[in-house]
Order: structure tokens, then sequence, then C-alpha cells
């Protein structure tokens, strides 16, 4: 991404766009990631419940798996995860 | 098309307290400090007998006057407070927010000592210690001087190409409570003059929502503060444009400073604000007698004039800078160790000397400045100065 010079930019660093926090890829500050293994998910949904972020991707009830663009990879999904076998773990990046 | 004569006599702050009624802005907040207060308090029987449209709100701190004005500013408001010394302290953090959201809030500031020890009269030492918040500084030795930088300072500091907050300074008690005569311009020349305020962004524009103060990261900061640094750049056009209109309604001019008597002046005595009026009158009295003394009286300090300055004293043999606040750094006042840079690069520099005067409101008297013009004098014969700082009418 090509990143605007000061000639360019709204000035006071005001953001004139809505809801542009979208675009901001978040994701990159992670170290740990949580991994979805769909074959031991229930989707009770408690990770979606507890993600502080709303990078759970959820479609008509069925947990779909992390929105990466966006998820920190705090772990708390994976701890909340109430399966013996988690259905999300987190490994290294 | 005529220009108003008739004169009136008024305090500096009540010709202030006018100019901010011709100005009719849309929010005021209001807290008292000596020697500001009756700005407000002269503004509030303007609200009270509905000669104004702005709402003024009543804050329980300078603090939360400048968050209030910025706020209203961000808005989409004309917004002003007014303030003094420990009052300018406290928004000192909002200073820097103000000229960072580039809001063109236009204030007041009436000079006054900062504490301790606790003190009401005058001094710099409240504006000097915000020079680098980004805010424009006009400094006025008089009541007409700061009613007309009053009006000014609105047109310079809402100019697109600026979108920089500006102190209107000028000193506590001396200009701020003595009356004096001053010619006003007629209220719907001022409203004509400084126009409808049209911000570029608005917090009250819901159609298109917008974000004020987000967090800007080490990826954006850099070019956001370059963008406030090209404002104060253009800010030196733009003040000498709006002076130059302001002349057409007004008749009279302004400029980067004053000069007295300065063109072939080999002893320059440069000052700021009320003192510059004693000042000339002890130029006078010395050019009666064929000594060769002037005057050069700063009128704007940020942006900083330096090429301008520096051509303006090119013929000076002796110069002496006198600050009415300390820097502390043993080294001299700011407008002395900024006027000094300013001639680095000069080819002819003429000897330079420092006075830190009036402090604390201490009455700088004719005889004082006689004091500094016979010390020039010395130091012309001389050819060097005996000293480099010197702390004026001090007691040992």
């Amino acid at each position: 991404m090509t990143m605007k010079g000061y000639k360019d930019l709204p000035e006071g660093g005001v953001i004139t766009e809505k809801g542009n926090s979208v675009l901001y890829k978040t994701g990159e500050w992670r170290s740990m990631r949580p991994n979805y293994y769909p074959e031991g998910c229930v989707h009770c949904l408690m990770c979606w419940v507890f993600c502080p972020d709303s990078a759970i991707k959820v479609e008509n009830g069925k947990m779909l798996g992390i929105d990466y663009d966006h998820c920190k990879g705090c772990g708390i999904c994976a701890r909340e995860c109430p399966r013996k076998e988690k259905a999300l773990q987190m490994v290294k990046e | 098309m005529a220009l108003e004569t008739k004169q009136v006599a008024m305090t500096g702050n009540e010709a202030v307290a006018n100019a901010i009624k011709q100005i009719n802005p849309d929010v005021i907040a209001a807290y008292p400090i000596t020697p500001q207060t009756d700005i407000v308090q002269f503004y509030s029987t303007f609200v009270a007998n509905g000669l104004v449209d702005t709402q003024m709100v009543t804050v329980e701190s300078e603090h939360s006057a400048m968050s209030a004005t910025i706020g209203a500013s961000a808005a989409g408001a004309r917004a002003m407070t007014a303030t003094s010394s420990q009052g300018l302290a406290l928004m000192h953090e909002l200073l820097h927010i103000a000229s960072g959201f580039r809001l063109p809030i236009a204030m007041p500031v009436v000079n006054r000592a900062v504490s301790a020890p606790i003190n009401i009269h005058c001094d710099h030492s409240d504006t000097m210690a915000a020079l680098t918040t980004g805010w424009i500084q006009i400094y006025g030795e008089n009541a007409q001087e700061a009613y007309d930088n009053m009006i000014q300072a609105v047109k310079i500091a809402e100019d697109p190409r600026v979108k920089l907050p500006v102190m209107v300074c000028y000193d506590g008690f001396i200009t701020s409570h003595a009356v004096e005569n001053l010619v006003l311009v007629p209220d719907e020349k001022v409203k004509e003059f400084v126009g409808e305020y049209k911000p570029q962004h608005r917090l009250f524009d819901f159609d298109n929502p917008i974000t004020f103060g987000p967090l800007v990261l080490p990826d954006y900061f850099s070019e956001i503060k370059a963008q406030e640094a090209e404002g104060m750049l253009a800010a030196r056009e733009v003040i000498l444009e709006v002076a130059k209109e302001y002349e057409k309604i007004s008749g009279r001019k302004y400029g980067w400073f004053e000069g007295y008597k300065l063109d072939d002046a080999e002893r320059v005595i440069v000052v700021l604000s009320s003192a510059a009026g004693t000042a000339k009158v002890v130029v006078d009295e010395l050019r009666a007698q064929g000594e060769k003394v002037g005057l050069l009286k700063p009128r704007v300090l940020r942006p900083f004039p330096a090429e301008e300055l520096v051509k303006a004293l090119s013929g000076a043999k002796v110069v002496a800078v006198m600050d009415r606040a300390e820097t502390f750094s043993t080294q001299g006042g700011q407008i002395f160790t900024e006027l000094r840079a300013a001639f680095y690069e000069a080819p002819k520099k003429p000897l330079m000397r420092n006075y830190i005067f009036g402090l604390g409101g201490r009455d700088t008297t004719t005889a004082h400045i006689r004091t500094v013009f016979e010390q020039l004098k010395q130091d012309q014969e001389r050819g060097s100065v005996d000293r480099k700082v010197t702390h004026l009418d001090v007691r040992v």
C-alpha cells in the first residue's frame, strides 16, 4: 500500500471516511494465531461471545472461522472453547 | 468610503470585548482570571442584553474553557475563550490540541506573570511559554492595537491556507485596565470583514460523518505536523494580506513590526507591547538632542519574521532587545535569542545585548529606557557590549 504524503492527507488528522477502521489490518500485530479445527466444533459460539475484536466469523448461527485481518491473537477464543479436544488452538505465527 | 474617526474611551479589555461583540462568535467559554476577567464579564452583559447571538458557556477551569472551545470549534462553530497567566498554563496541553486539530480559535491573552511568586501584574512569561504550541502570536501596544488585532486574528486563523489558532496578546493592567482613546470600526464593516465561518470539516455535518482526534501512529504523525508547519508558513502571507484588507476599513496599517524613527537609527531598542510606548517618548527626547536612536516593536512572534527583522535592523550599530520574561537559559530572553539566531547568516551584524525587564509588573519608566540608550551609546563607542544579559532595574 502506498502511503499518502502530507499534501494529500486531510489536515489535523481528521478521518473523513466513515467506518474505515475495517481497512486497518490490525491482524498484523499478531504473534500467536488461533487455528480452527471445524471437526471438533459444536457451534456453541462462546468464541464469538468472548472475542474482544469481532474477529470470529459467524453466519446463520454457524462458526465459519477467524478473520485474520483483525484477529490480534489474544487467545481468549481458544481458552473459552469448552470442548475437551479444543476446536481453537493457539500456534506460533 | 469615509472611515470612522470618532474616538471612544475604553479600557483594553473593553475594547477587545467590543471587538468580539462585533465578531459575534457562536460560542464563548468563560472562566475568570485576572487581568482577563472583564473581557468575558463585559461580554456576559452583551449576551444578557441580547446584543449578540453567542452561546456563553461558563466552565470550571481554563482546562475546561479551552476544551469546550475546541469541542465547539470542531463541531463547526466560531468559538472563543480568553485567558491570562496560570490560565494559559493550565490550558497548555489543549493549546497543542487546538492547533493539532487545525481549529481557527482566536483568543485574547492578557499578559501576566506566571507564579511563583504569585503576582497578578504584567510580564510575558505566560505567552513566551506557549511559543511552541502551534499558535500564531500577535502582540499589541495599546487598546487600539488589541482591538484591531482581535478582529484581524479571526480572519487570519480561519483562512483555509492557515487554519491555526491565534493568541491576541496585550499587557495586563497597563493595557487591559487603563482607559485610552481609540476608534472602533463600525459593526457592519467588521461583520463583513470577518464574514461567515465556513469550516472545511465539522462534526455537526451529519451527512458527512468524520472523526476528530484519532490515534495517529509513527507512520502518519510526521505528515500531520508537516501540514501544521505549512499552515504557519502560509500565515506569513495571510497576516500581511489581512492587514492590507483591514487597513481599507480602518485606515490603520499593520505588519510584522512597527519601526519608530528606525530608518537611520544607529542605536535601537527592540521591545514588545506597552513598553514600546514608553520607549517612543525617549526616542523623541533623544532625537531632539540629535541622537540617532530608534525603536522596533515586533507585532508577530509566531510565525517569527526573521528576515524582515534582520532587514529592518541591518543599518543599526547596537541593538538592545528587551524581553519581559526570563527563559533561564542563562543566554537571554526568547526574543533576544531568536533575533540573534536570525542574524546568523546576515553579512552585517549589529552589536546586541539583552535586558530582562518589567517582570511581575515592575514599572519601566522613561528613566529606565534612557539608561538603556545610554549603555548602547557606550557600547557603540567601545565597539563591544560590556554585558550580554542584564536584569534591568534590579536591586543588588
